[in-house]
């Protein structure tokens, strides 16, 4: 099992610095929440572990491997998945296909072979496809496998973004935001699922939340953010009550 | 809604797993076979033309369709695969080996110019497909020492190991045979991981590429196959044509191959097949507006083109999913029959949905 | 080697000609800019411009000026009635239907242009006969007059977004729509006012181009020349876009001159290396897509 470790990550958009020299260290089987207010640079941090922004300033590494070095298409095979704010799935496609997708970095591929559809092609779907079975058991969502994600209201996209990302078989799961938008009893679930996911799976999540009753259930450590800048780390109960957090969240002086 | 219960994986890895869609594949195979014994001379050879439209539409298909890469240009492709064919063979390059090699060239082709717009947003690609296509208008027309410039290329007749195929039946068997077996791969490749690649990339590249997914390369590779199979396509064309001329390969050539895709529906191969079909019957439906039309009108040079636009339009704005989605509502109509639902097919409403960093 | 009047002569049909291409292709952008829309029927708008120009000057007799001008507003009109009864109702469909559906316009475009005023090449007469001797090489009027007016346009378009009311609306709803939508901004009805400015500037491109090429229903291939100026030089920012076209412009008659077997098609040659070099275009824009 490997750590996620940051150090002084800092990403400037012309001239506004979104990130500002953040550290913090992840161990392994932990749940990690990152809070803040709006525009803190909480997604950012998701951004740039998974290489879609290039910081000016920094490093993360994941165990062993520097992830600067990491192309954005192979930060999944170091076993980082993801799910995004604003839902980003396959719409055009059915829920199986999304998750199929979810197995691409655990399938070889070649394009004669899957052109005429030889040589255990057949075999290697049949196995895959029973990989993906059990993740669609673990989160119950069976009864939508065949639908079109552009028919699937919003709770049941996240949940099958949710599975898709750990289709990936990722050691660590980077979630944004997992519970915005859904009502309370959704929100329970899931808290359920991420319980589920930690412990039968033995994942480590990282996930931004505003949620502080989430983050309260289901988080270890909780780091708390500002205008990019590290305010807080530590339990939930110490970081709640840490007066930077609350002047950030409350507007109370310190 | 008609439940099937499946009771293997197999039954989704299966390219048919609907017991209906089984049928009717197979009774439109069979029909295709016996189709030399009951048609002329001059419909068989229609309903070959057909057959190489559909190979060229779902060539368009898999880049355009499959994985939203739109080209202007293919065209071009259809250009490149006959003259190339047909120089081959002129040079006494064997036919099977001639269509490997021109297959694979025009593959080769494709993932250059699919290079150039890996990177960027799609109408980079699309403008890029747009200016290769005159560039190989006016390559081909100037060449003259090679592709006999705008004078003409005479195809070499069709000769498969040795053997002269002379007869329309025997190139409609030949035309059927490479129909059948793109229709097979292309299916082939949906159900595979390179498929799905190209389906996620349409979709969401940054989801794609948080998967593991390299999208350069899946565009490439998907603008590459896409040229190999219209390549394939333009390979028939020419022994349907018989006479090649720069001409033939023009704007409204890809426009007519986009008409196709468009009308038949975006993002099926079915779609793609139904497009063909629709393009075989415009002329019908060109000689009938003349009879209806003005004189003033129908006698125009520009009806053709009009009426391409006119279609597209048309279909664009009224039914987005072409042919193929009107035909999935009527199978859904019998299916469900008494109890179809207008509702069933409603479509959500859509928002821009955005492709640049705000 | 060319005689130095020679280049001086090819270099400012060069100017004029991209000065051409970076009116049309301001068209281009500013549709982008406002609905990532890319109008592949402007270069055609640009053409049916220029004969309705002509049919209100020469046809109906009002001459130049007053013919250019109610010609602007009828085909202002017309692009403002194409996006607020077709364009508006495919938003959200795939990129892909949203280009062929634009193509597909041009080839309406085009025929309709055809039935109406014929096949074969008609002249436009312009003010801007006759030729003027600068430093002792003789330079076509009309070609002065294309710079001119381009330049002209810039400073006004530019005058336009930075200082009116509408146009720093218009760029407020081209950054966020929602945004602009919750502040008040009328968004729907400035895309098709953006349509309507794309569609006049491609009016008086084409009025201005009638001297140079005469009117005819195929001089709509230059607005492509135009997009791939706008996309060497990056397309997404004015000043890169005006850079492109001003390069193709320049590499044009040079290249026709020595090259003459390919004449009309290095501007897609020039196009096809750059974006094979560099995939971004000339001028890299820091975009970012959003996560």
């Amino acid at each position: 099992m490997s750590s996620l470790v940051v150090e002084n990550l800092s990403i400037e958009f012309g001239g506004v610095r979104a990130v500002d020299g953040v550290s913090f260290a992840v161990e392994p089987g932990e749940t990690f929440a990152i809070i803040g207010p709006n525009g803190a640079g909480k997604s950012t941090i998701f951004n740039l572990i998974s290489r879609i922004y290039e910081p000016s300033n920094g490093s993360i590494h994941y165990g062993e491997r520097n992830l600067l070095d990491v192309p954005p298409h192979r930060v999944v095979n170091l076993g980082i998945a993801r799910t995004f704010q604003n839902i980003d799935l396959f719409e055009q496609a059915t829920v199986l296909q999304n998750l199929l997708v979810g197995r691409h970095s655990r399938m070889s591929r070649n394009l004669l072979r899957d052109f005429l559809f030889i040589a255990g092609a057949r075999a290697r779907e049949r196995e895959h496809r029973r990989k993906v079975e059990d993740i669609i058991d673990l989160l119950q969502i069976a009864h939508y496998r065949d639908q079109k994600i552009s028919d699937l209201s919003y709770g049941a996209r996240k949940n099958v973004e949710l599975a898709r990302a750990l289709c990936a078989e990722p050691t660590l799961l980077l979630l944004d935001e997992p519970a915005s938008g859904l009502n309370q009893e959704e929100t329970d679930d899931v808290s359920f699922w991420l319980d589920d996911v930690k412990h039968d799976l033995g994942v480590t999540i990282v996930m931004v939340e505003h949620d502080m009753g989430l983050v309260g259930r289901v988080a270890d450590r909780v780091m708390a953010i500002n205008d990019g800048k590290l305010l807080a780390i530590g339990t939930p109960d110490e970081v709640r009550n840490n007066p930077d957090v609350q002047q950030a969240y409350l507007g109370i002086p310190a | 809604m008609q439940i099937i219960f499946k009771t293997s994986y197999d039954q989704d890895i299966n390219i048919l797993s609907k017991r209906g869609e089984y049928i009717r594949v197979t009774l439109l195979i069979v029909s295709m076979l016996a189709a030399p014994l009951f048609l002329d001379v001059y419909y068989l050879s229609e309903l070959g033309l057909l057959l190489v439209y559909a190979i060229a539409g779902i060539g368009l298909m898999i880049s355009t369709g499959f994985t939203g890469q739109v080209s202007f240009g293919h065209a071009a492709f259809l250009g490149i695969g006959a003259y190339c064919h047909s120089i081959l063979m002129t040079t006494g390059v064997p036919f099977s080996v001639s269509v490997v090699l021109t297959t694979l060239f025009c593959g080769f082709i494709g993932m250059l110019l699919g290079r150039s717009a890996s990177r960027m947003h799609g109408f980079y690609l699309a403008v890029a497909t747009l200016a290769f296509l005159i560039i190989v208008e006016t390559v081909i027309g100037e060449w003259t020492s090679l592709t006999g410039g705008y004078a003409g290329f005479l195809v070499p007749e069709l000769q498969i190991f040795g053997v002269y195929l002379p007869e329309i039946w025997q190139q409609y068997y030949v035309d059927l045979g490479l129909t059948l077996f793109v229709v097979w791969g292309t299916a082939n490749l949906l159900r595979s991981p390179t498929g799905r690649a190209f389906l996620a990339v349409r979709d969401s590249e940054l989801s794609a590429r948080s998967l593991g997914i390299n999208v350069e390369w899946v565009k490439i590779q998907s603008f590459g196959i896409s040229a190999a199979i219209t390549g394939i396509a333009g390979i028939l064309l020419a022994h349907h044509l018989a006479y090649l001329s720069p001409e033939t390969f023009g704007v409204l050539e890809s426009l007519k191959l986009l008409l196709m895709i468009v009308v038949g529906g975006l993002g099926s191969i079915t779609g793609a097949i139904f497009g063909a079909i629709f393009v075989s019957l415009l002329p019908v439906l060109l000689s009938l507006l003349r009879d209806v039309l003005p004189g003033a009108i129908s006698q125009q040079a520009g009806l053709e083109p009009m009426l391409f636009g006119v279609i597209i339009v048309l279909f664009v704005v009224f039914e987005p999913d072409g042919i193929n989605g009107r035909w999935k509502k009527l199978l859904h109509f019998f299916e469900t029959f008494p109890y179809y639902r207008k509702a069933s097919f409603v479509r959500q409403k859509r928002y821009l949905k955005t492709e640049r960093m705000r | 080697m060319l005689p130095i009047e020679d280049v001086i002569r090819l270099g400012f049909i060069g100017i004029s000609q991209g000065s051409a291409y970076a009116l049309i292709a301001l068209g281009f952008v500013l549709i982008y800019k406002a609905t990532e829309v890319v109008n592949f029927a402007h270069g055609d708008f640009m053409m049916f411009g220029g004969f309705v120009v002509l049919t209100f000057s020469e046809g109906f007799g009002l001459g130049f000026w007053p013919g250019l001008v109610v010609a602007c507003l009828a085909m202002g009109l017309a692009g403002f009635l194409v996006d607020s009864l077709i364009m508006r109702r495919i938003i959200g469909q795939s990129q892909a239907s949203i280009f062929i559906l634009t193509v597909a316009f041009g080839f309406i475009l085009r025929s309709a242009a055809g039935m109406i005023w014929g096949w074969s090449p008609q002249s436009l007469d312009t003010p801007f006969d006759g030729e003027t001797m600068v430093a002792g090489i003789t330079l076509g009027n009309e070609r002065i007059a294309i710079v001119g007016i381009t330049i002209v346009l810039c400073i006004a378009l530019y005058s336009f977004f930075a200082r009116t009311r509408m146009g720093v609306a218009m760029q407020a709803s081209s950054q966020n729509q929602l945004a602009a939508y919750y502040m008040g901004i009328p968004v729907r009805r400035l895309i098709s006012l953006v349509w309507a400015i794309a569609a006049i500037l491609a009016t008086i491109a084409g009025a201005m181009m009638a001297p140079v090429t005469q009117l005819d229903t195929s001089i709509g291939f230059i607005g492509i020349k135009a997009l791939a100026g706008a996309i060497v030089g990056g397309f997404g920012s004015i000043p890169g876009t005006i850079l492109g076209c001003l390069l193709i412009g320049i590499i044009e008659p040079f290249s026709d001159y020595f090259f003459p077997a390919i004449k009309g098609v290095s501007a897609y040659i020039v196009l096809l290396v750059v974006l094979f070099v560099r995939p971004d275009g000339l001028i890299v824009q820091t975009y970012q897509k959003k996560a």
